[in-house]
């Protein structure tokens, strides 16, 4: 098939954007989209152009690099796909493609489509773990855990922090992301100790990191490529009132 | 060179117990004084971080990732064996130590199996009390389910994510010590040379990705914890960023690598699909539990599965091995699927697929059983190839995996420089040549999380206190070197693509150092690989400069050292000449067509020695002693 790419260009952080836009010929269906975009890169080298530069590594949907905004939506049209997963057998013959970064002002843009997503490694670093150190802990069948309970803490586990529910969001909040590891470890007896500091601490970094509010649209759970559902939000908003209720917690 | 493994006296079961209480400690109030630098975030770099961190010491981790959370490990998918016992079914220590010496083809060091064996216990101790939420049985305690051709379930699951949920474990312990400020992350930050003093491990060079500034990183000691070198093959189930550089340029610097040409081939890969393809997708070894692998009697047949009835479907692995079936060891497995495409009974559009095949399992099971086993699985399955497993056979072909190879380390990890440290896939120590499913996680956090963690402090309690700065006269000429390859591959703006090299060389290996190798073929391959080499010197086009988030620059260093490594492990390959485990030289087979091992002359870790640009490499060998088990012929009939 015959394609039109828009593509956003922008050379690093400090300088200005624009669109740029791209004709490839000769994509094949059974190709993923960013094998299309191996095969343009190529041309632009060959070409002595600077490829279009775009996070990538697993190409298998589970590192969460990739992180490409398709025709106005996080990870392209697909639902429960990220933009690795997508295959050229999603467009047709003839269509014109959009693609541009995440854009929210906590993810600022490093060159082209690549960002900054930092600032999700630090709400971790605020107390997205449970406090135990190597060795020293109890044989792994002294804590009994409801199949029931850690198969919903698993549900909250398999975020790969892409950033798309930033990205899908209006308000550009990380809620979800956040939500999705209160909710593992609140979920489990492990995380029981620290459970209110830690819900404190991880809002306040999100916070302090310049995310937007959440105003319920469920764009983000929508648009997650593994299907974090919105009920973490509704339990991390439980979590966070009850902790803030009775703040023994923060100094 | 003589090759000390540092192997402890007395019997096998207690080495490491003893070894833990012979070696030396770092005075707790010393060990904030101690700086240690960590190459790699995934399992094997994220759980020795965090544990050393918690020890005291200071950690400066790297990664070429934007997060450390991004590694390769994330994308592990069937399990991680571990000794419990918990299903009352004959396993133990010494269980899991047999299985993945015989596994290995005898190929690895006793002790270090067994240690790692032991430590297995611990792992999954260790996960839980983290939070990783491994799959339960309804009264709560864990699950377990047998994988790669182990009789017995020591698998512990995340569903197929395993590999993400023990990572995200180690991240958030990794993360904890950042928060405490004992370990500082260096994201987007890629090795590019180690730096010796007085012979000793002091420090790195690194290329800032998003700037492209060298800088100079001082530290007591250095661990590599950075992955395997598949992607020499170009595809591969690997990231398409695992790459062999900081081994490699650790390698120039004076360490060896030991056994490079053993590499595994996964049987159960989606095929590839044309030439535009970038990697090739696994599919957990654990279908195998389930599906059936088959391919059709005749030569040709095009029919559709569907339309093909039972008796004329060769079930080759049930009909060769009768006692383990589908559940053959991934090299048997790969060799066999292969002959079948040799035959001309590959199936698909390009005759190179075998069927692996659900039918039997859902008809017994239910389908939602095997939903629940393999949902995602064949989610991923159908969304790369547009097609439904529940319905149609899956079509696999096998491909390249992991490197059982890497840099060769003694007992304690250490290299033979002193002060640097292999961990993980990085390293050659506990896989022989051949690891089993579910063991390189296993490895992975037994080395960072409970084997470095105390081998590290008898180096560090036995090398002077004080710091070496990084404007040190050695630290400049790594940084100069580095700068000049660099300007050498900027200045080149020759025609040709970095990938087309590098889709060139994967060609060469895997058609001659892949699943079959020769005499021949592996001489003709050495020489293509040199012109290649030539080539890519003169006539590459990195474009861009240095100075900018370049990913071309990037691609190009990663390459240039692939195009080292081919030919070291086509002289390896050479050189072995007998077949062991996934290094398969066709003039030595049985006449069953199986591997045929000579113990007598090469029972031993080929660890090589660089000597000088397009020199020949030295070989030393370290002589492998089985004292508790006897060496057999491999048999899965
Ligand atoms: C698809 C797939 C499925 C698998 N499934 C299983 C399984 O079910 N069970 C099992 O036991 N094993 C499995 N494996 C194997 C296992 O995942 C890997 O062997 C293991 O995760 C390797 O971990 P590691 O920590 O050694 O390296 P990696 O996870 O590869 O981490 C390497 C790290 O080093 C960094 N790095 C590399 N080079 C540099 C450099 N020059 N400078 C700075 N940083 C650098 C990277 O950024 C990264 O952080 C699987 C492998 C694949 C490919
Ligand atoms: S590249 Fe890993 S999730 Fe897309």
């Amino acid at each position: 098939m015959n394609l039109t790419l828009d593509i956003w260009r922008q050379k690093n952080t400090d300088t200005k954007g624009a669109f740029k836009t791209y004709a490839i010929s000769n994509i094949s269906e059974d190709m993923s989209f960013l094998e299309m975009l191996d095969v343009l890169n190529e041309q632009l080298v060959e070409k002595g152009e600077d490829p279009v530069h775009f996070d990538h590594d697993c190409r298998e949907g589970i590192c969460g690099s990739c992180n490409l905004f398709i025709n106005g939506r996080a990870h392209g049209p697909n639902i429960k796909t990220a933009a690795c997963q997508l295959h050229m057998r999603s467009f047709s013959d003839g269509d014109n493609i959009t693609i541009e970064p995440w854009r929210a002002s906590a993810f600022p843009v490093i060159k082209d489509l690549v960002v900054n997503r930092g600032a999700f490694d630090r709400i971790i670093q605020a107390g997205g773990y449970v406090s135990v150190n190597t060795g020293g802990v109890p044989d792994a069948n002294e804590i009994p855990i409801s199949k029931v309970k850690a198969d919903q803490a698993f549900d909250s586990a398999t975020c790969i922090a892409c950033g798309a529910c930033v990205a899908a969001c209006k308000n550009a909040s990380a809620m979800l992301f956040v939500s999705a590891k209160v909710s593992q470890l609140a979920l489990l007896p492990q995380g029981q100790v620290e459970r209110k500091t830690r819900v404190e601490r991880m809002v306040a970094q999100m916070d302090a990191e310049g995310f937007g509010a959440c105003t319920n649209t469920g764009a983000c759970s929508i648009e997650c490529p593994v299907g974090i559902s919105q009920d973490n939000i509704a339990r991390m908003n439980r979590e966070y009132y009850s902790a803030k209720a009775k703040s023994d917690n923060l100094e | 060179m003589l090759l000390n493994s540092k192997i402890p006296e007395g019997p096998l079961t207690d080495k490491w117990t003893k070894h833990k209480f012979n070696i030396k400690l770092v005075n707790p109030a010393n060990k904030r004084k101690y700086d240690i630098i960590v190459v790699g975030t995934g399992l094997a770099g994220a759980s020795a971080s965090a544990s050393l961190a918690e020890l005291g010491y200071n950690v400066k981790a790297f990664c070429f990732h934007d997060s450390p959370r991004r590694a390769h490990s994330i994308a592990a998918q069937g399990g991680i064996n571990a000794a419990k016992n918990y299903q009352n079914d004959g396993d133990s220590v010494f269980r899991l130590f047999y299985d993945t010496i015989k596994g290995g083809d005898y190929r690895s060091r006793e002790a270090n199996v067994y240690r790692l064996a032991q430590v297995s216990v611990n792992i999954i101790d260790q996960c839980v009390a983290q939070g990783v939420p491994f799959a339960r049985e309804y009264g709560g305690l864990l699950a377990n389910r047998s994988f790669g051709g182990a009789q017995v379930s020591r698998t512990f699951y995340a569903r197929g994510q395993t590999g993400q949920q023990l990572l995200l474990g180690a991240y958030s312990a990794l993360s904890r010590q950042v928060a405490n400020g004992k370990v500082q992350i260096f994201p987007r930050t890629e090795m590019l040379d180690l730096v010796k003093i007085d012979g000793k491990a002091r420090g790195i060079v690194t290329r800032n990705l998003i700037t492209g500034k060298i800088e100079s990183h001082s530290a007591h000691a250095v661990i590599l914890a950075t992955g395997g070198y598949g992607n020499v093959f170009f595809l591969s189930t690997n990231a398409m960023g695992s790459n062999t550089t900081a081994a490699w340029r650790a390698h120039k610097r004076g360490a060896l690598f030991a056994n490079p040409c053993f590499t595994q081939i996964h049987p159960t890969c989606i095929p590839v699909s044309g030439d535009h393809q970038s990697k090739l997708t696994l599919m957990s070894e654990s279908l195998r539990n389930d599906g059936r692998v088959w391919v059709p009697k005749a030569k040709g047949d095009k029919r559709k599965a569907k339309d093909i009835p039972d008796n004329e479907r060769d079930y080759f692995l049930e009909r060769k091995y009768p006692s383990f079936g589908n559940l053959v060891p991934r090299d048997v497995a790969s060799r066999n699927a292969k002959e079948a495409c040799d035959e001309g009974r590959g199936v698909g559009p390009t005759g190179l697929a075998v069927y692996l095949d659900f039918r039997d399992a859902i008809q017994r099971d239910g389908k939602n059983t095997i939903e629940a086993k393999y949902g995602n699985l064949f989610e991923m399955y159908e969304k790369i190839t547009g097609q439904n497993p529940y319905e149609m056979p899956m079509m696999i072909y096998p491909a390249i995996h992991y490197t059982m190879g890497g840099l060769w380390v003694d007992y304690n990890l250490m290299t033979n420089i002193p002060g640097l440290y292999a961990t993980g896939e990085c390293n050659f120590s506990d896989h022989g040549a051949n690891r089993l499913g579910a063991s390189a996680l296993m490895q992975g956090l037994a080395d960072g999380y409970f084997v470095i963690s105390y081998t590290i402090g008898d180096y560090l309690a036995s090398i002077p206190i004080e710091r070496i700065n990084n404007d040190h006269p050695a630290f400049k000429e790594a940084e100069a070197n580095v700068a000049g390859i660099i300007t050498k591959l900027l200045i080149i703006k020759g025609t040709r693509t970095v990938d087309s090299f590098h889709k060139e060389l994967g060609k060469v290996m895997w058609d001659y150092c892949g699943m079959a190798r020769n005499a021949k073929g592996l001489k003709f391959a050495k020489e293509k690989i040199r012109e290649i080499r030539a080539e890519f010197w003169n006539n590459v086009n990195v474009v861009g400069e240095n100075e900018e988030l370049n990913q071309t620059l990037e691609k190009a260093l990663r390459v240039s050292d692939f195009l080292e490594l081919g030919e070291l492990m086509i002289d390896d390959a050479l050189n072995r000449e007998e077949s062991c485990g996934g290094h398969f030289r066709e003039e030595y087979q049985t006449e069953e067509g199986e591997a045929k091992r000579d113990d007598e002359n090469f029972s031993y870790v080929a660890a090589w020695e660089y000597t000088g640009d397009n020199q020949p490499e030295a070989l030393h060998k370290e002589a492998l002693e089985f004292e508790n088990v006897k060496l057999t012929q491999r048999s899965y009939k």
